[in-house]
């Protein structure tokens, strides 16, 4: 009974596993550029969506920062809108 | 007076000669209005990411600029008459990057060792990069010696 109890919260969490920090922060960070395409397409799904920062870990700041700098480059056909 | 960032797309059957006499119209269009170029990149004949008004490539060139209103304005104006532009995109920026733009060591990196898509995510070494000449179009030379730093 206990020990089924220890496993389903290894579950929910697993052990030792923090919450990853933000790409954008730190000191030597990249900078969030529109220009640099090979760096945005970090953030976008196959179908080229933007990754939501709850699976990406990008702080809410750094997000807004990202998705505008993704559609600048979206609308300069730097990159795709859509992959299909 | 404002620092602005301007990247316009030239049509891709447009000969670069005269993509060079269209990124000089627009200059002096700023300057005769009392502004300034601060920078003046020229990405190459680049593949679009999707059709813009049915062309698949299209020469790309990037100004800093520093204008006024009226003259961005009608800066924009003149651009968007122009058929030879597919497109083009004027923002505010803070302050003028030094030296070149990452779009420029990027085209750097794929042009000499070609096929080696690498990942790195390191691009500490932005600033101490030698700025190339305008024509960085024309086979840019491999430069190994300045890459050493910034691992």
């Amino acid at each position: 009974m206990t020990k089924l109890e220890i496993t389903r919260s290894a579950v929910r969490r697993p052990q030792g596993r923090r919450r990853k920090s933000c790409p954008f922060s730190g000191p030597n960070a990249p900078h969030i550029d529109y220009k640099d395409v090979k760096l945005l397409t970090r953030f976008t799904s196959e179908r080229g969506k933007i990754v939501p920062s709850r699976i990406s870990a990008v702080s809410a700041k750094k997000q807004r920062e990202l998705s505008t700098a993704i559609k600048r480059a979206r609308y300069l056909a730097l990159m795709p809108y859509v992959i299909s | 007076m404002r620092l602005y960032e301007s990247v316009f797309i030239a049509r891709q059957d447009v000969s670069t000669q005269l993509v060079e006499s269209l990124t000089k119209d627009f200059s002096a269009i700023i300057e005769n209005g009392g502004g300034k170029i601060h920078k003046h990149e020229y990405w190459g004949l680049r593949a679009l990411a999707y059709r813009v008004k049915k062309n698949r490539k299209g020469h790309y060139v990037m100004l800093n600029i520093e204008a006024d209103n009226d003259t961005l304005r009608e800066y924009e104006r003149i651009m968007g008459l122009n058929e030879d532009i597919l497109r083009f995109m004027n923002i505010s920026i803070d302050e003028v990057e030094e030296g070149p733009s990452v779009m420029m060591q990027a085209q750097k990196a794929e042009r000499s060792p070609r096929g080696e898509r690498s990942d790195r995510s390191d691009r500490g070494d932005r600033d101490n990069k030698p700025a190339p000449a305008q024509e960085a179009a024309s086979e840019a030379p491999v430069e190994t010696a300045t890459k050493a730093d910034g691992e």
